[in-house]
């Protein structure tokens, strides 16, 4: 299928279940006011896009969903967010349990220093998914699959992680990522280390993750965001100035700003 | 591509099991403890860090700084021209001080004092008063107060070195003997002061403890120092600025460089035997002279040097350099008229750290003969100081912790105070000047 | 002429040679220093320095290699008058004739005899070491007339050196300071030429680090064959006894050693290593700001203040614990020192030394690294036990070596701390001695430099400087390929 019109057309706008809701999110790094009121509802089975100029707060917002705001000591995080109802700063919430129902990618792929098994292994091991080594063989080929490299890395997965291409290395991330059965997976500018037809294969692989996931990505590329995303969220300075369906933040956005941004006249 | 659409709602939202964020689960709760655990095997490690450094120093403060005060006779006498020609006349001259100032001193205790004990209380300082007569002869026939230093055991029983119990079957110092001492001091006649002599004298023989100071050592260490400073920077500060701003990366850098980093690692006793071998017995500098232990500690402390030079240079950005450059100044112009002087303040904090290194440095000194014995007398100027017997500080208190006589680790932990306080105040002069003058860019 | 009257000669000839050219240059210019290659100054550093360089190196050699020739001819005439003599016997003499001419020629400087009289003198006629004795130079036995004769030739030869060294320096230095000053014209590349003669003294100055290693070995590597050939190297190396004189065998030093260092290892590792991870993921900004620091004291008391912690502090504890009549009512330990106080206190030592070298290490991990983990919903000790340990531990290895090395080079707290009974045992509270501890005691006090007892000590030395060189080297190495994996 040609994976550059396919997103349009398949584009469903009908109403789904809201998986997060952001209602008067604050954040503070030291004295700098980061994100200022932002409420969004984020939906389940969906790709929600974050886009905006770098440094407009799109990347602080998304760690705030899965609380890794939290290994910076400076941050301060105002406001509730709510995943399937329950605040994720609720005391009684323990951010390790979130992590692993809120997955994440980051702009870079991280493997670790590890075997390609023992990376993918690695969340469902601590997390305690797996009775016995074959169930763990199980969910390592399963995510594997989710991850779309199984194909090319099933004869090597004692290989180092380390060892593969920047696609499969992201590739992989994502994989690591889906093994913990996460519900929403949340990414960080996933393709901007990637060459286009990495970039291609990482974002067909996200069109066939939301049929479980609920998928929030940041992108620094409108035209990427317009590729996967059904939802499109807008960030400047901090603020959301506009969320809406993809198509109509693309061709009829209601914020100024946003117009100025798609047209490239700010960024 | 193929694999995730050949495996749709494998285990899509159906089949995923909605757990609540808000009750913490018995996994969950069980990896919390093991991080509790964890982190608290990190907490421990630290205390116990810390507390090791709290019992050295508890240690050194108790046992050192008694060393610095001593307990003293104080009495009043009077020596008539009779008696001082009678004592000179005889042939053990001090040992007849020795009985004017028993005598005395009995005299005033009262009439059941057996003066055999006052003598093992006071030790014995005839040879203090003899000297003190035969320069101030004018003094004769008039009353003098002195203040002279007890004997070790006597100084020992009221810093509590020396028990009552262990006295018991002692001839040197019986129970009795103490119960005068105790009265003594509490008529005013034993008092405790400040000595002075530890800081200002010289070693002394196993006879005469009390008398052993630190003062000679500190100017072997001075003189060591003076010419580890002289020759390690200018060295130290070429060597690096050739490694670091002209040498051409080549296989003859690179054996330099390991060099240093290696040198760096060897053990300082290696350093001791290099100057043995070669500055003692090949090129035939005095043994036990502060010059050959200088050139041997310059030689430890100039890879100390070199790493820290070099990382000073570093830390100055290539914009300087380059701007030097542009306006037509050559290489070595822009090094030494722009990089050197920034890199300045960062340089004398290694190096001052770099001595204080080398000022604490023992073993090598032992293997050239600056034990604590050679430590006799202080040198009459420079050259002197250079080349003329003398021990360091460290290798001082090496040789009083390997004396038998107690008095003598009293002394040694007292030693370590003076050598710490040296330190101290190098390393205080380092962080402020870091503090001062460095740059961030 | 004495190296002091020289240095001022070549001095003042060098200060003229820079005022010299330096005029030079500026009236070749006629006077307008725009028409100058170089600034004046560098045409009268450039005089300076030729006047002074290559006739300081030349005073340097000549002082370096005159005794040397000296004590070869010198050797001769008493080897011609005793072709018997052994290496000790002559060094022996050699020292008498060395003596004797120094004090001969105190006594010339003084006053009390003159250079006829000196040289007219024979043994069989005046009482030499009497009338030396008289002017305040003790001789350890009396003169024979081949020993005078050699003080004659010594005193002779060394008065003909000095003189010619004289010369040859003051020529090389009125010579240098010519060149350059006839060299001297507006054209010439006056700042070239300095900066190139800087460039070469700084290159010697780096030099010296080379120059450091090859003095230690040779020192090393003389002195071991020499008491090889005293010695047989079989006894040596495998030898299970050690006595001081007679049975010099290596093992139970190197057992000592080793077994100290191990617990020192013991010790050191794992408080430095969780320190280490605590301060660098743990510990809060004010925690990390005190806690640091003050470890790193620990890192800067000098080893003395250690050893004399181990056998004034911790070894009598110890032995209240664990010695006869001790809190727990065994009888393990007999005297203070111990191989336990030695490793006791040296792991204090090392803590500092491994959890700074293990901190910088674990902070070069990258924080992707982390983010990754934490993104998986591992908790921080799940991030680090199977993230960063594993991605650090190369670095870590490397840590470890060279605390290893620095355990069996450590001195002063064997000396110290650790007794000096060499013995093959298992038992940690018995008191064993180091190969460090050997060295320390074989090379000081009165020893003849000639014999196999002192002469272990280089051999000593040499095993220990192969064990800790190959230890560093091999840290070291692994350190920089870890570094390099992250950077």
């Amino acid at each position: 299928m040609d994976m550059y019109d396919a997103p349009h057309t398949e584009r469903d706008v009908e109403q789904k279940e809201v998986k997060i809701s952001a209602r008067g999110v604050q954040v503070y790094y030291g004295e700098t006011h980061a994100i200022k009121d932002v409420d969004v509802d984020i939906e389940d089975n969906t790709v929600t896009a974050f886009i905006g100029p770098s440094g407009c707060g799109k990347s602080t917002f998304l760690r705030c969903l899965n609380r890794m705001n939290d290994t910076i000591d400076i941050a301060r995080i105002e406001g509730e967010i709510l995943i399937d109802g329950e605040n994720i700063y609720d005391k009684r919430v323990d951010p390790v349990q979130l992590r692993a129902k809120v997955g994440m990618v980051f702009q870079k792929a991280n493997p670790f220093p590890k075997s390609i098994y023992d990376n993918v292994a690695y969340g469902p091991k601590i997390h305690g998914m797996a009775k016995n080594k074959a169930e763990l063989d199980e969910i390592v080929e399963k995510a594997l699959r989710r991850g779309a490299l199984w194909d090319e890395v099933k004869d090597r997965l004692d290989a180092s992680g380390t060892g593969l291409s920047g696609g499969q290395q992201q590739r992989l991330c994502i994989a690591r990522a889906v093994a913990t059965e996460p519900e929403v997976l949340l990414m960080d500018e996933p393709c901007s280390a990637l060459d286009p037809i990495a970039t291609a294969q990482v974002e067909e692989l996200i069109d066939e993750l939301k049929a479980n996931y609920s998928v929030v990505i940041v992108t620094h590329s409108m035209q990427q965001a317009a590729r996967v995303s059904q939802k499109t969220a807008f960030f400047h300075l901090g603020n959301l100035v506009e969320f809406d369906e993809t198509g109509t933040i693309f061709t009829n956005p209601r914020d100024k700003r946003t117009e100025s941004y798609i047209t490239g006249r700010i960024g | 591509m193929t694999d995730a659409t050949n495996n749709p709602g494998a285990s899509g939202p159906t089949a995923r099991k909605h757990t609540s964020l808000l009750t913490i689960d018995v996994n969950t709760r069980k990896r919390n403890r093991a991080e509790a655990r964890f982190r608290s095997y990190g907490i421990a490690a630290i205390a116990i860090g810390l507390s090791f450094l709290v019992m050295l120093v508890w240690s050194i403060l108790s046992s050192g700084l008694p060393a610095f005060t001593r307990t003293v006779v104080e009495i009043e006498l009077t020596v008539t021209q009779e008696e001082y020609a009678a004592a000179e006349d005889q042939l053990f001259k001090t040992r007849a001080y020795q009985d004017l100032l028993v005598g005395s001193l009995a005299a005033e205790l009262g009439e059941d004092v057996d003066p055999e004990s006052v003598e093992r209380i006071i030790g014995s300082p005839g040879a203090m008063l003899r000297n003190y007569y035969t320069a101030n002869e004018d003094q004769l026939g008039e009353a003098v107060t002195f203040k002279l230093p007890t004997s070790s055991r006597t100084d020992g029983y009221f810093k509590g070195r020396i028990t009552r119990e262990g006295q018991e079957r002692s001839t040197f110092l019986t129970p009795e003997d103490l119960d005068l001492a105790d009265e003594m001091k509490e008529n005013g006649i034993i008092t405790s002061e400040f000595n002075w002599q530890f800081l200002t004298g010289t070693e002394a023989s196993d006879d005469n403890p009390v008398a052993a100071g630190i003062g000679a050592s500190v100017v072997g260490s001075f003189y060591m120092m003076a010419v580890v400073l002289i020759l390690s920077l200018p060295i130290g500060v070429a060597a690096s600025i050739y490694l670091e701003e002209f040498a051409p990366k080549n296989r003859f850098t690179d054996i330099i460089e390991v060099n240093i980093s290696n040198l760096a690692a060897v053990p300082s006793i290696v350093f001791g035997i290099l100057g043995l071998a070669f500055f003692i017995q090949f090129a035939g500098l005095p043994r036990s002279a502060p010059l050959v232990g200088g050139l041997v500690l310059t030689l430890m402390t100039l890879p100390t040097i070199i790493i820290s030079t070099r990382a000073a240079l570093r830390a100055v950005p290539p914009s300087i350099r380059a701007a030097a450059l542009g306006v037509g100044a050559s290489k070595m112009q822009s090094v030494f008229h722009h990089v050197l002087p920034l890199a300045m303040p960062g340089i004398l904090t290694g190096t001052i750290i770099g001595l204080a290194q080398a000022l604490g440095e023992t073993a090598p000194l032992l293997l050239i003969g600056m034990v604590g014995f050679v430590a006799l007398k202080y040198p009459d100027g420079v050259a002197e100081g250079l080349l003329d017997s003398n021990s360091a500080m460290p290798a001082q208190i090496y040789t009083w912790a390997s004396r038998a006589d107690q008095i003598f680790y009293e002394k040694a932990w007292g030693g370590i105070i003076v050598l710490l306080v040296f330190l101290l105040t190098m390393n205080i002069v380092a962080i402020v000047l870091r503090r001062r003058f460095e740059r961030r860019w | 002429m004495s190296p002091f009257w020289i240095l001022i000669v070549i001095g003042v000839v060098a200060v003229l040679g820079y005022v010299g050219a330096r005029r030079r240059a500026m009236s070749s210019a006629s006077g307008n220093i725009r028409n100058l290659h170089s600034l004046p100054n560098f045409y009268g550093m450039n005089a300076l320095l030729a006047g002074l360089v290559p006739a300081l190196l030349l005073l340097a050699v000549w002082s370096a290699v005159q005794p040397i020739v000296i004590k070869q001819s010198v050797q001769s005439i008493i080897l011609d008058a005793n072709p018997d003599f052994g290496s000790g016997q002559l060094s022996l003499v050699m020292t008498q004739v060395q003596r004797l001419a120094e004090g001969l020629s105190n006594a010339i400087g003084a006053g009390d005899l003159t250079r006829e009289q000196v040289f007219d003198m024979r043994a069989d006629l005046t009482d030499v070491r009497g009338r030396l004795a008289d002017l305040g130079v003790a001789l350890s036995g009396d003169v024979t007339q081949t020993e005078l004769q050699a003080a004659q030739r010594y005193m002779g030869i060394s008065a003909w050196g000095d003189t010619l060294r004289a010369f040859a320096v003051i020529a090389a230095s009125l010579l240098g300071t010519a060149i350059a000053f006839v060299k001297t014209d507006k054209d010439y590349r006056a700042r070239n030429a300095v900066e190139f003669m800087t460039r070469m003294m700084l290159l010697t100055a780096a030099c010296i680090a080379i120059l450091t290693t090859v003095g230690i070995v040779l020192s090393l590597v003389f002195n071991t064959v020499e008491f090889l050939r005293l010695y047989p190297a079989w006894d040596f190396f495998f030898g299970t006894r050690w006595n001081g004189t007679s049975q010099l065998g290596l093992l139970p030093l190197l057992w000592g050693t080793l077994y100290i260092s191990i617990i020192a290892l013991i010790v050191a590792v794992p408080i430095g290593l969780f320190a280490a991870i605590y301060l660098s993921e743990y510990a809060s900004k004010p925690v990390r700001a005190f806690a640091k620091p003050a470890l790193e004291v620990l890192a800067g008391i000098p080893t003395i203040v250690y050893g004399l912690f181990a056998l004034l502090t911790v070894g009598p504890f110890l032995l209240d614990v664990f010695g006869d009549g001790g809190a727990l009512g065994v009888d393990w330990m007999s005297g203070a020192t111990a191989v336990m106080t030695a490793g006791l206190v040296m792991g204090i030592m090392l803590v500092p030394f491994v959890s700074s070298l293990s901190d910088d290490i674990i902070n070069a991990v990258p924080q992707a690294m982390r983010d990754g983990s934490y993104g998986l919903g591992a908790t921080q000790s799940e991030t680090i036990r199977q993230v960063i340990l594993p991605a650090a531990l190369p670095g870590i290895v490397g840590a470890i070596l060279l605390a290893a090395s620095r355990a069996i080079g450590e001195t002063m707290i064997v000396v110290l701390g650790a007794g000096a009974a060499a013995r093959l045992s298992m038992n940690p509270f018995e008191a064993m001695t180091t190969v460090t501890t050997r060295i320390v005691s074989q090379l000081t006090g009165d020893a003849d430099f000639t014999s196999p007892e002192a002469l272990v000590a280089f051999a000593l030395g040499m095993t220990l400087f192969v064990i800790t060189l190959g230890l560093n080297v091999f840290a070291l190495y692994i350190v920089r390929k870890y570094r390099e994996q992250y950077e």
